[in-house]
Parts: structure tokens; sequence; C-alpha cells
């Protein structure tokens, strides 16, 4: 057994066609990792960089594009709260209670996630635009909804739904509910099961969700770019002006493409840190 | 009904379900709705256009293709991320989710750039009469892109998994290592495919952001469905066509949510089995 261990198994020192197989197999895979995902990673920066840091510079200070970062960072600091709440309470839902339509409230949190987001921007017009369900009450109380920012935070709600409760809901499902209960039976509320049981129970898988959701928060194209009418210095996000300037000043268009790419490769770093160094508290996770 | 014991039941269904409401239900009823109001000649009426059909016909065929693509890639990719060490594994593992990080517009640009007659790889390509920019290809291609980490990060965990007695004693019994995989481990790993294959399709046949640029958009010939929705909300104010199209889509995608659940149905049941 042992040689059919080596032969197969992870660690061993395989024999030479099987070693080669392997060589050529990680060559192929690196092939595709570097064609597929590493060249345009590239490109963003040598594009954005060809012109010289001076433009480079200029180009991320004008006015229009530090107007789309203010924008991109409020409707992330409203979104992606409103998801974090979104995320426990839906998991707190789920797994402590038993009631009817559950599995379906389950199917409905994750829909977003195969619903196309231009689809979703579209739903939202349907409702909330002008001539939607809705839209001659909200124009009546003089709230505009689409092509203003409480738009761009539904459509961007919208889409990330599901990030928190989807990291949360496996864990505490997980962890069952015996030591909420065990708290409650020693006089504790709800408030102090939750913050002094539940929550330092799923802290890093918390910030694990908050972490994606804020990524696709920021960088959300589609279905932002049908509620939010794109005038420009005002209802762009950085995505948005990104696909404006594309059309006029390439190098500008890099530039501030840059800028998101960076927040990416940000992201999936404190994400590998997560998975690294709380990874078992993370787990339930799929 | 069970007795409730822990508290906040109110509170938590509550807030879950005016979120939901707000964002998810309501838009949904409208634009279920709007296109059942149009009835089913209006509905013919404004997806049974040759526009129409053309970038439906694009979005699903080049979809279905990428998704394949995906699987095939997504395999090699996850198989070796799992059974073998190598340098820069790590990085490799961690690159795979870039597709879901990065923005979908950034995305667009870079592939387009890379392509473009004028870019790194288009103007290797294009002297061979290979051109990706602004045709079909670079839709599957954005689409292919878009996909990837949804097979690995399928496979990945159920690979992990499989501690390899089944392989051992396959090799035991004389199977050799082409039948090893094609008998022993494909059937494993059968399920995790198809939910990989499922997922990657839902998000290649809603793809915006990642599309748009690469495709040039010429009509008939590479406009997708998404692209269409924008178009005629934008610029034509047609909320009734983007509508009935939008219905197709939301259709696509429900049918392929339910096709999920039944694989995963399936594969537990399977599982008991063995």
């Amino acid at each position: 057994m042992a040689v059919v261990a080596a032969t197969i198994s992870i660690g061993g020192r395989p024999t030479w066609p099987i070693s080669l197989a392997r060589t050529v197999l990680v060559l192929c895979a690196l092939l595709v990792l570097g064609w597929l995902l590493v060249l345009p990673l590239l490109a963003i920066f040598a594009e954005a960089l060809r012109p010289g840091v001076a433009f480079y510079l200029d180009a991320i200070r004008q006015p229009d594009t530090l107007a789309a970062v203010r924008l991109t960072l409020t409707v992330a600091a409203i979104a992606v709260p409103l998801n974090l709440l979104f995320g426990l309470a839906a998991a707190w839902a789920m797994t402590h209670f038993e009631f009817r339509g559950k599995a379906l409230l389950g199917a409905l949190i994750d829909l977003p996630f195969s619903v196309s987001p231009v689809v979703a921007g579209m739903m939202l017009i349907l409702v909330y635009g002008k001539y939607g369900w809705l839209g001659s009450w909200l124009e009546a109380h003089g709230v505009q909804v689409i092509f203003a920012l409480p738009g761009l935070v539904l459509a961007t709600v919208f889409v990330t739904l599901p990030f928190v409760a989807r990291e949360l809901i496996p864990l505490m499902q997980a962890q069952g509910s015996e030591q909420e209960e065990a708290a409650l039976t020693l006089g504790a509320n709800g408030w102090q099961i939750f913050f002094r049981v539940t929550l330092p129970r799923v802290r890093w898988a918390l910030l694990y969700g908050v972490l994606l959701c804020n990524a696709r928060a920021m960088g959300e194209f589609g279905a932002v770019y049908v509620v939010s009418g794109h005038l420009r210095g005002l209802t762009n996000t950085l995505p948005l002006q990104v696909d404006q300037l594309y059309e006029e000043n390439f190098a500008a268009a890099f530039a501030v493409a840059s800028l998101l790419a960076l927040l990416t490769l940000v992201t999936l770093g404190i994400k590998r840190l997560l998975e690294w160094r709380h990874g078992g508290e993370l787990k339930g996770r799929h | 009904m069970t007795r409730r014991v822990l508290p906040g039941f109110r509170l938590s269904t509550g807030y879950t379900l005016a979120v939901l409401g707000s964002c998810v239900l309501l838009p949904l009823a409208a634009l279920l709705w709007t296109a059942c109001e149009l009835g089913p000649a209006g509905w013919w009426a404004q997806v049974g256009t040759r526009r129409v059909l053309a970038s439906l016909r694009l979005s699903f065929g080049a979809a279905l293709l990428a998704a394949t693509i995906d699987v095939l890639l997504g395999l090699l990719v996850a198989w070796v991320l799992v059974r073998y060490r190598f340098a820069f594994r790590r990085v490799c593992d961690a690159l795979v989710d870039l597709p879901f990080a990065l923005p979908t517009a950034v995305a667009g640009i870079a592939l387009t750039a890379l392509y473009a007659p004028n870019g790194w790889i288009g103007s290797r390509l294009v002297p061979w009469g290979i051109e990706v920019a602004y045709s079909r290809l670079g839709v599957l291609l954005a689409m292919v892109f878009v996909g990837l980490p949804f097979v690995v990060r399928t496979l990945q965990p159920v690979l992990e998994s499989l501690d390899g007695d089944l392989e051992e004693a396959a090799y035991t019994l004389g199977a050799s290592p082409i039948q090893r995989f094609l008998r022993v481990l494909l059937p494993l790993l059968l399920p995790a495919l198809l939910t990989g294959y499922a997922l990657a399709l839902a998000r290649a046949i809603g793809e915006y952001g990642s599309v748009i640029f690469i495709s040039g958009n010429r009509l008939f010939q590479t406009e997708i469905a998404p692209y269409l929705i924008v178009q005629k909300i934008d610029s034509q104010y047609d909320y009734r066509g983007a509508a009935a199209l939008g219905a197709v889509m939301l259709a696509a995608s429900l049918l392929l949510l339910l096709a999920m659940a039944a694989v995963q149905r399936w594969a537990r049941r399977w599982a008991v089995l063995r």
C-alpha cells in the first residue's frame, strides 16, 4: 500500500510518468491563470501609468473623479451597514426559529446572485421610477429615488444582499442554539444574548461577509448604471466614471480603474488573511 | 408550531422581510406585472424582433459555451491547486477570486485593451486573422473570465474532502490513471461540476459590465440581451420592451436556480446511499 500511496497521495515522490503529467498539469494551470487573470490586471496598471505619473495623479484629482469617489464611499457607507443588519437579522431568524416559508425565505435571500444586475436595476425603475408603481406617490412627497442617491443605494443593496447572510447562516446553523438558550436560562435578555454570546462567535465570518459585500458595493456597475442616469459629478460612482472616461480619455479611464483594481487587491489580501488566521471560525462556509 | 424559546423572532423576521420586500419582492412583482400586462401577443411583439432574438441567441449561446469552457479550465485549476504543491500556489489560489472582486467595468476595459488590434495580445492575434475584441469571441472571453471562480470554488472543497481511498482501491485493481479519473473521480465530482456549471452559466447570461466594452455592441452581431435592456431604458424610454426582455432573463435565472436545487437534492440522496 505504501507504493500505491506514494504514486497517488499529495506528499510522496512519484515515479517519472506521473511526475511528468503533474508538471504539465501545473504548467497548464499556471498558463490559464496567467493568461486569463494576471494579464488583465497588469494591463490596467500599465495603461494607467503609460502617460506618466504626473498625468496619472492629475487624472485621479479631477473634480468629477473626486466627486465619484465621494459618491461611491457614500453609497457603500449606507448600503453595507444595511446589509450587515440584514445578514444578522436573516441569520438569526433562519437559524434560531422554525416557521412556515423558511425554505422560500432562504431561496429569496440567494436570489439576487442569479438575477442579472441590469434586470435588477430595471425592476427598481418599474417600482420607484417616475412612471413606476410608487412614482407619483414619491413625486408628490418630493422624494427622488431613481437618478439619485436612494436609487443607487437600493440597487447596491439588491446586488450585495446575500453576501453577509450567506457567510452567517451556515456558520450559525453549525453552532446551534444551545449557548444562546443557556444564556437565556441564566437570565440574559435578547440583546445581551446577541452581543455577548452570538456576536463574538460569528465576528470573523461577519467581517468576511462585510469585506466581500463592500468590494461588490464599490464596484457594482450594471445595476447602478441603469438607475443612476450617469450625471457627471452628481450620480456617477467610480465604475460609472470609468465608463464615461473610457469614451473620451482612455488613459484617465485606466487611472480611475486602477484605483478600483487596488481596492480589489487589498480586499483579496484581507480575505486571504482572514481565511489564514481565522479559517476555523469561518467554517461552515461553502 | 414549535415553541420559540429565544427572543427576537419578530424583530429579525420583520427587518429581513422589510429589506427583501422593498428591494427584491416589490421589484420582482412589478416586473412580472408589467410583463403579464403585455399578454402573450404583446410580449412576442417586443421579444420577437430580429434584433432582440439575435441578442438572446448570443447571450444564451455564448454563456452555454463559456460555462462549458469554465468547467474544463476550472477542473484543471482546482485539481492542481488541491492535489499538487508548487511555487506560488497560495498566490494562484488567491488570484482565482479576482473576477469575483474586480469591478466588472474595470475587467471589461482591461480585456478590451489587451485584445484590441493595438493591444498586447490583440496585435499578435490580428495578423493571424483572429479578432477577439469587438467580436463574438470577445463576448465569449469576457464570460469565461467572470465564470471561472464559480467552478473552481465549487470544486475545491469537494476535491479536498476526497481522501484517495477509492483511487487507491481502483489502483490496486489495476485501473490506469485515466480510468481512475474517468470512472472513479469524475462521478464523485459530478454534482459539484454541475453546480459550478449552473453558477457560471447564470453569471454569464446576466453579465453586463465586462462584456459591453469588448463586444463593441454591433447591431445583430455582438449585442447581448442585457445591453439591449439598457438601450431600451436609457435611450428609448421603452420600459415595457425592457420588461418583456427582462422577464425572459429572469425566467432563465429562476430555471437555473431550480436546476441547482435539484442537483443538490440528487447529490445528497446519492451521498446517503453511498
